[in-house]
């Protein structure tokens, strides 16, 4: 009998769980290696150097050299890890976030000043709210690269 | 015989910490934020508490994915404010309650609440910006705190029902306790907030100010809801109110008297929800 996993069927969201925590281990402990700033040094220095020193898969040390964030999401990494590579690139939670909805920094701002996004059609798969796959992504920071 | 005079509920965005680290209290942005704790700080100033028990979450700070413990309180004299990665925050170092601390701790223990026990570890934005929120910027914090850091990183967190019924506990322990102490327990974290993925920045006030209004009336029911509930409609990191239950569950069995209560979108990614509750003997 498999665990039950009822968070699969939520839009835009992945749940950290142990399974998730297993595929990103080491991906996370390289994030946490951050927090020390000789650390913070050599990987800025030379990050590929610097990730080859730790045992990552390839699509993980490609998916942070390239900052995206949902992809080191999707290969096991959370968001609290992943925050001590955005402080190493000088970023804010909120530039965090913003990047993983294809909006601009502004644009996300904006959004959550107007009271944030709306739960309604973001519960379920299937619905047609703006986390929804469907209608990804969702601003013009995403859109500038597919044109 | 120490006794728990109140409670008090907040979120503890780290934006808010780097607000007032660098003077940024007046900007509208964030005066909308800070105006909601201004009756705070005054009511603490009337009723200042000798200990504060302090539930909040490390962020991947002084737990990594080496050791993620699910309750662990903090027995230790001294708490250095952590390096999070933008450096220290500029605020006093804390300091502890060893001995209630430990006392808590056997009590608890022997209720059957395994607590894992820290000497020494690092405490990140969850403890101090709810201290700052409360306090300001003294030059010491005015009391000691005992810290409780409760896993809400790694899915799944304690359910409700257990970190209300880890409240009853502890409240059996404080007063237990011989020496007259006045202890606070503190929540913290929440409100509604999703900082991943293609749903980040999501907001539910209307499940915020339902979560308000139970927990100040019908608290042993809030506690039952399950983990699902807190995901889908207030994020995945809203999950982090279950440790308002924790808070609420030391409580005394009679209808708190409600001192404060204060809620804003946003702070950064979050709403931010505040309750200050009263004992009633």
């Amino acid at each position: 009998m498999a665990l039950d996993k009822p968070y699969k069927d939520m839009p835009g969201t992945t749940i950290f769980d142990a399974e998730q925590a297993r595929v990103g281990y080491h991906l996370n402990q390289f994030c946490m290696s951050l927090m020390k700033p000789d650390n913070r040094t050599r990987f800025r220095a030379d990050e590929r150097k610097y990730l080859d020193e730790w045992p990552m898969s390839e699509e993980q040390k490609q998916a942070v050299l390239a900052r995206d964030m949902n992809r080191c999401i999707e290969l096991g990494g959370n968001i609290y890890f992943l925050s001590k590579l955005g402080a190493t690139d000088g970023h804010s939670f909120q530039y965090l976030a913003g990047s993983m909805t294809g909006m601009t920094e502004q644009e996300y701002r904006d959004m959550m000043i107007k009271g944030g996004r709306s739960p309604e059609g973001n519960r379920y798969l299937g619905e047609d709210g703006d986390a929804q796959p469907q209608h990804q992504p969702q601003g013009r920071a995403g859109k500038r690269g597919s044109a | 015989m120490a006794r728990i005079t109140s409670s008090v509920y907040t979120s503890h965005v780290p934006a808010i910490g780097a607000a007032l680290d660098h003077g940024r209290t007046q900007e509208p942005y964030w005066q909308k934020v800070f105006a909601g704790y201004e009756p705070s700080k005054r009511w603490i100033k009337e009723h200042p508490p000798d200990v504060v028990f302090l539930v909040y979450n490390d962020h991947a700070t002084a737990f990594s994915l080496d050791l993620i413990p699910t309750f662990a309180i903090g027995t230790g004299e001294l708490f250095m404010p952590a390096d999070e990665g933008w450096g220290s925050r500029p605020v006093p170092q804390v300091l502890g309650h060893p001995q209630l601390a430990a006392h808590i701790a056997q009590s608890v223990i022997q209720d059957d609440f395994d607590l894992t026990i820290v000497n020494r570890m690092d405490v990140d934005h969850g403890l101090t910006v709810p201290l700052s929120l409360m306090f300001g910027q003294p030059a010491a914090w005015p009391c000691r705190v005992i810290p409780l850091a409760v896993n809400v990183l790694l899915y799944p967190a304690p359910s409700g029902r257990r970190c209300w019924n880890l409240g009853r506990a502890i409240r059996k322990a404080i007063a237990l306790y011989d020496e007259p102490l006045n202890v606070q327990v503190w929540g913290t974290g929440g409100m509604s907030h999703q900082l991943q993925g293609p749903r980040a920045g999501l907001i539910n006030r209307a499940f915020d100010q339902e979560f308000l209004d139970r927990l100040i009336d019908d608290p042993e029911a809030l506690a039952r809801m399950p983990h699902m509930d807190y995901l889908r409609e207030a994020g995945s990191e809203g999950v982090e109110l279950v440790m308002w239950l924790i808070a609420r569950g030391a409580m005394s069995d009679r209808p708190p008297t409600v001192v404060h209560r204060f809620y804003h979108v946003p702070a950064s990614n979050t709403a931010v929800g505040h309750l200050i509750l009263e004992n009633n003997e």
